[in-house]
């Protein structure tokens, strides 16, 4: 697998605030993250890392009013070939870019279709807006893709509605609806997590074959390592609003450099592992303590009242992103003694 | 349904004080009990209250409601029919009032939360559901029709004119502006809160992110589920309408099915009672029947039938 070097989308030091009753709590905090064109990166880290937050950072589709993003670039090369920052572009213009430049997967199947139209008309919906199409004309385009992302009988499910697809069909309309304008950067957030084991191998294989096909940036959020294994190029390991640790998927696996990362890879059971731990009465190996709530968050490095690396040093100040190679960064102070 | 209806309206009649005879007897004439057994008997108003009800049902049920006691013995059912018409046209400009104004001050109110245009909005509905059905008539015929002279006092068209249209619209628009005023209020607030709840719903953020613009992102994607609730709501509202536009009615002197009640009820004019309230009933069976249909139109969810 090898990464294609242009980036299509090139984040820096993207900060995004949420305004809360209880103040203003920072969600992501100073992200550097490129996805080339044709290349899949995997977001991963436990829940309310800002995975979810990042991605609609880039969709600019944060709650109004609420969240919005204080610092930062968010370089993002549409098809045109022009690149404009979508962290400063107008509602106008960013709503041209998506559903047509950037497509968007999101977690639930069930309630990410809305129920009173038919799946036909919310798949062509994309063409019908960005392209003008007639309403006939859009209608069989989306039977197409309908096909393409493997529903049987398309024109009869194209007719029904959502309540009337199992989950994984959902899904793959789901996908069907943000393939629809051919975008160039895929963002799916989470997009298997709330299937059965067997749909979720379906979906990733649909993904990553669609993928080959129209050569699509993917930036694929998840907090399944096993799953980053399977699709992706580069992943970025998030925790408490930052990256921790990134670089190519095969380095990070055979040589992770934060002790976050080592902590999920060695929480990941291997195929037959977990069955083989629980004859033996062992237990996978988790990491201790929790998530720092994002209002109150430890001085200096965040994960080091979990983390067994940590010294004095480490509540000095927040680490830097620090270079293992020319691809591979982690933010630790100890990552030298991490690998070993 | 209606034959419950009806049977609870009958004994409900008879339970009230006072003699269903009174009303045909002329109080300036003597009579006596000999007279009035007589007259009693006749009229079929010695036998038990189960007996003269299936003697009146039977009647019902071919079509014949009677005659009424005061109006020089009309027939019932043709009295009651000629008053659906304005009742109708009354009660159905106020439904219309209701649902445009509900709905859109509804929508706007939860699109632009807590703006001063939802302030406002909120607090207008919260008058509109508090103030009561006499009040807000009484005012409002003072003030619009009294004192601003914008619109006739009472009736329905000006007596003795040829009938127009506009003199129709004239003497419409302000009893069913007040009529709708209630369920108005109770739609707005319904359609604030439902459409706040779909606007935080993941389809909506589905929509926006496929690039579709704000405004069809609420008046095609929110709206239409937003309108759910909303449909059940008006649905039942109108059965209460009509304890409205009774009072309405006889405010305005609007020659509808409310009038035609209350000066029934007035004069103890039982068959008109029986007969109307159980034409109302029909309609509200009616109106729920098609708030179902509408419901099930909507939502693709619920199969018809
Ligand atoms: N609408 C919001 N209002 C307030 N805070 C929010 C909002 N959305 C997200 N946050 C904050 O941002 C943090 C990160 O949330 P995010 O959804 O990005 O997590 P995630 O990594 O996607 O987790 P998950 O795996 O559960 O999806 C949350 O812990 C929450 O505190
Ligand atoms: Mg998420």
């Amino acid at each position: 697998m090898n990464a294609p070097t242009e980036p299509i989308l090139d984040i820096r030091g993207l900060r995004t605030v949420f305004r809360t009753r209880g103040g203003e709590i920072t969600a992501v905090n100073g992200i550097d993250l490129t996805v080339g064109a044709g290349e899949t990166v995997a977001l991963v880290g436990e829940s309310g890392s800002g995975k979810s937050v990042t991605s609609l950072s880039v969709m600019r589709l944060l709650t109004r009013n609420i969240g919005s993003i204080a610092a930062g670039s968010i370089h993002f090369r549409s098809k045109d070939g022009r690149s404009r920052d979508l962290a400063v572009l107008d509602e106008q213009q960013m709503r041209q870019i998506r559903g047509d430049d950037i497509g968007m997967v999101f977690q639930e199947p069930m309630s990410s279709l809305n129920p009173v139209f038919t799946i036909g008309d919310q798949i062509s919906e994309p063409l019908r807006v960005h392209r003008n199409a007639a309403r006939k004309s859009a209608m069989e385009a989306a039977i197409t893709l309908l096909e393409q992302v493997g529903i049987p009988d398309a024109r009869r499910r194209a007719g029904q509605y959502p309540h009337e697809l199992s989950g994984g069909m959902r899904q793959r309309a789901t996908i069907a609806m943000a393939l629809a304008c051919d975008p160039t950067l895929l963002i799916a957030d989470e997009p298997t997590t709330a299937l059965d084991v067997t749909i979720q191998a379906q979906i990733l294989d649909l993904l990553l074959k669609l993928q080959r096909e129209r050569g699509m940036g993917v930036l694929f959020v998840t907090h399944n390592l096993g799953v980053v294994a399977e699709i992706a190029h580069r992943v970025a390991v998030m925790y408490a609003g930052r990256i921790v640790e990134q670089g190519p998927v095969a380095e990070v696996f055979r040589n992770p450099r934060h002790p976050y990362t080592l902590g999920l890879l060695a929480s990941m059971p291997k195929l037959g592992e977990a069955t083989r731990l629980k004859q033996d009465g062992q237990k996978l190996a988790a990491i201790p303590g929790v998530v720092p709530s994002l209002a109150n968050m430890p001085g200096g490095c965040a994960f080091s009242p979990r983390c067994r690396f940590a010294i004095g040093a480490c509540q000095a100040g927040v680490p830097m992103l620090e270079s293992v190679d020319a691809v591979h960064q982690s933010r630790c102070i100890r990552w030298q003694e991490v690998g070993q | 349904m209606l034959i419950a209806l009806s049977m609870l309206i009958f004994l409900l009649l008879r339970l009230t004080p006072g003699d269903p005879i009174d009303a045909y007897i002329d109080p300036n004439i003597p009579m006596s009990p000999a007279q009035l057994t007589e007259l009693r008997s006749q009229l079929g108003l010695d036998r038990p209250l189960p007996v003269q009800y299936l003697a009146w049902l039977r009647e019902a049920l071919s079509g014949n409601l009677g005659r009424s006691i005061q109006r020089m013995d009309q027939p019932v059912l043709s009295l009651v029919l000629s008053r659906i018409g304005p009742t109708v046209l009354l009660m159905g400009t106020a439904l219309a009032i209701a649902i445009v104004a509900g709905i859109t001050t509804g929508v706007i109110s939860a699109v632009r939360r807590n703006s001063p245009a939802d302030l406002s909005f909120s607090v207008l509905a919260l008058v509109g559901i508090s103030s009561p059905a006499f009040l807000s008539a009484l005012v409002g015929l003072y003030v619009f029709a009294v004192r601003l002279n914008w619109a006739p006092s009472g009736g329905m068209l000006t007596p003795g004119a040829a009938f127009s249209v506009s003199d129709l619209l004239h003497h419409l628009v302000l009893p069913a502006a007040l009529l709708s005023i209630a369920q108005a209020a109770l739609v707005m607030r319904y359609m604030r809160a439902s459409m706040l709840e779909v606007l935080n719903q993941d389809y909506v953020r589905t929509a926006r992110a496929k690039g579709v613009a704000e405004f069809w992102v609420i008046a095609k994607h929110a709206l239409r589920n937003a309108l759910l609730p909303v449909v059940t709501l008006i649905g039942s509202t109108i059965g209460l309408a009509i304890g409205g536009a009774i009072f309405i009615e006889s405010v305005f002197n609007w020659p509808g099915m409310g009038l035609l009640l209350v000066s029934a009820v007035e004069t103890r004019d039982y068959p008109v009672i029986m007969g109307a309230t159980l034409i109302i009933g029909g309609c509200v069976i009616v109106v729920n029947l098609l708030t179902d249909i509408t419901y099930a139109v909507i939502d693709p969810r619920i199969k018809v039938g």
